[in-house]
């Protein structure tokens, strides 16, 4: 059978920026896939260097649009390595739960749009219904929905107040009944389970080999989490568990971000009620020369930031690695083998994000073949057709 | 510096005697050693010990390109930071896809940003600047306007 190539991208639906995946198929099999990145090149480590330390963590926040607390956070962490700063206890709570509070709304997000789609239209509905007092938590705290620009070097730049813990409390109790649902829904339905298990497998060996990070390599059976590897923030001061599946596959993957949310829970409602009594930053008069080296784990997985200063304002080199960095390239193995309908699923199972423009086309002999609509439909139909077959 | 941690760079000492080590804190060691010991040095940390490549940070310096190999030890969160040095002059590097897959996206971006070739690399062109970028400039070296 001759091959063919599925273009997805440049501008793909799929992704935290837009990027391309040439799938290379015979019949419905993906046999091969080539991935490019760099459409969203947008050369913050050229633009660091010119910023000071103050104004850079506005700048990293917008790296990500869905975990914009983590390179931040990762940055100031950098930084106060370098310096060996000390923050005060309330902060590093206050860090922790907005932190937490980030994994809840992103794990809903993606667990939504897994739902749609491969058809499951109704899970995608009750993700973001519930992710959406997440967010009003977060209007509450920092004053944004998104880009919460609540980290400085030396602490936080906005409290928690007394009144406010109350509030966020019974929202926490809320999300959990509710996500608690949804997790019975999605890990007793048997559709799901034939739908998702077996399908874009990562091994334990690959996912070592790839370096892959997060939830990723959890649900690959490797048991990696900066928060438990390398305590920062007040990780190390509540009580919580690592979330690890052996199986590797996209089933593995969403139980993995189901019950995370409800270890998150856990660990904001520790933080909320042995919140300190501290100040929730220190003035920092000057940064040495050094290096540094910050990480935490975002949603997806290590985000890692390295600094170098000179003594100045200024760093003169910065490092930013985020997850999918590591995560994307593992798609080679879990999509080969695989139908087009799975496809789709396959690469949004390491959880890249979806904010950008919907535009997929599959082009024959210079003719509009089919749409990234096309796609999700071929993607229903194969939920659908399971279904069927179960329902006999 | 927990126990194991302490051993391992202990072992790491014993192994490679030429390497300077410098410890920031107790979770973040910075190791120098030269070029040509890059690849003994990643075998061992990677096969044996089982570290995990996070990432790779070039830099132009005024003596020359450095690259860091941040290695992660996640059993103690220790990282373990490989430093090289590589001349201007003849800007190459053993790459390390050899040993494992982690390296290839991350030398193919160090290549692109400052034309730092990597020998042995299956695949070495850029990764994130357009296609129409221009062969001979690297956006992150010293000299770049």
């Amino acid at each position: 059978m001759s091959k063919r190539i599925v273009p997805i991208g440049p501008y793909h639906p799929l992704q935290e920026e837009p990027e391309f995946f040439k799938l290379i198929v015979e019949g419905e099999t993906v046999v091969d896939i080539e991935i490019n990145i760099g459409y969203n090149h947008r050369g913050h480590e050229f633009l660091s260097p010119s910023l000071t330390y103050d104004q850079i963590p506005f700048l990293v926040e917008r790296i990500c649009g869905i975990c914009s607390n983590s390179h931040p956070l990762a940055f100031v962490l950098a930084v106060e390595d370098m310096a060996h700063i000390k923050v005060p206890e309330r902060a590093l709570y206050i860090r922790t739960i907005v932190h937490e509070l980030e994994r809840i709304h992103s794990h809903l997000l993606w667990i939504g749009l897994a739902g749609h789609f491969i058809g499951y239209n109704t899970i995608w509905m009750w993700a973001w219904r519930y992710r959406e007092p997440v967010l009003d938590l977060f209007e509450m705290i920092t004053g944004n929905r998104n880009h919460y620009a609540m980290n400085k070097v030396g602490g936080v730049r906005r409290n928690i107040y007394h009144d406010q813990i109350s509030h966020i409390e019974k929202v926490l109790d809320l999300v959990e009944s509710k996500v608690s649902m949804l997790t019975k829904a999605v890990l007793d339905d048997p559709v799901l389970h034939a739908r998702l298990k077996g399908i874009g497998i990562l091994s334990k060996e690959a996912a070592i080999s790839y370096g892959v990070v997060g939830p990723t390599a959890r649900a690959s059976g490797v048991a990696i989490d900066v928060r438990k590897d390398d305590p920062h923030c007040a990780y190390d001061k509540v009580e919580w568990d690592i979330v690890v599946e052996e199986a590797g596959d996209i089933f593995a993957k969403a139980k993995v971000r189901l019950l995370e949310c409800f270890e998150s829970i856990k660990i904001i409602r520790q933080c909320l009620k042995n919140l300190p009594d501290t100040p929730i930053e220190i003035r920092i008069e000057e940064l040495p020369a050094g290096e540094g080296i910050g990480r935490t784990e975002a949603p997806r997985g290590e985000v890692f930031h390295y600094i170098r200063g000179n003594g100045s304002h200024h760093p003169v080199r910065h490092k930013v690695r985020a997850p999918s960095y590591m995560n994307l390239p593992s798609n080679e193995v879990t999509v080969k083998g695989h139908s087009i309908a799975d496809a789709a699923l396959c690469l949004a199972a390491i959880d890249p994000c979806y904010c950008c423009t919907e535009r997929v086309a599959v082009f024959e002999d210079g003719k509009l073949k089919y749409t990234w609509n096309d796609l999700l439909l071929f993607s229903w139909k194969k939920t659908e057709q399971i279904r069927a077959r179960l329902r006999k | 510096m927990s126990q194991l941690a302490l051993e391992l760079q202990e072992e790491f000492k014993k192994r490679f005697p030429f390497a300077e080590v410098y410890e920031h804190n107790k979770r973040r060691l910075y190791i120098t050693i030269p070029k040509d010991k890059l690849m003994p040095v990643a075998e061992f940390l990677y096969k044996e010990k089982g570290l995990r490549l996070s990432i790779a940070t070039g830099i132009d310096t005024r003596d020359g390109f450095e690259i860091i190999y941040h290695f992660s030890h996640d059993a103690t969160g220790t990282y373990f930071n490989i430093k090289i040095f590589v001349s201007k002059e003849d800007p190459k590097v053993d790459s390390l896809t050899r040993i494992f897959q982690a390296s290839n996206w991350i030398e193919r971006e160090i290549y692109e940003l400052l034309g730092i070739e990597f020998i042995g690399h299956p695949n070495l062109k850029p990764l994130l600047t357009s296609d129409d970028w221009p062969k001979d400039q690297y956006p992150l070296t010293r000299d770049y306007e």
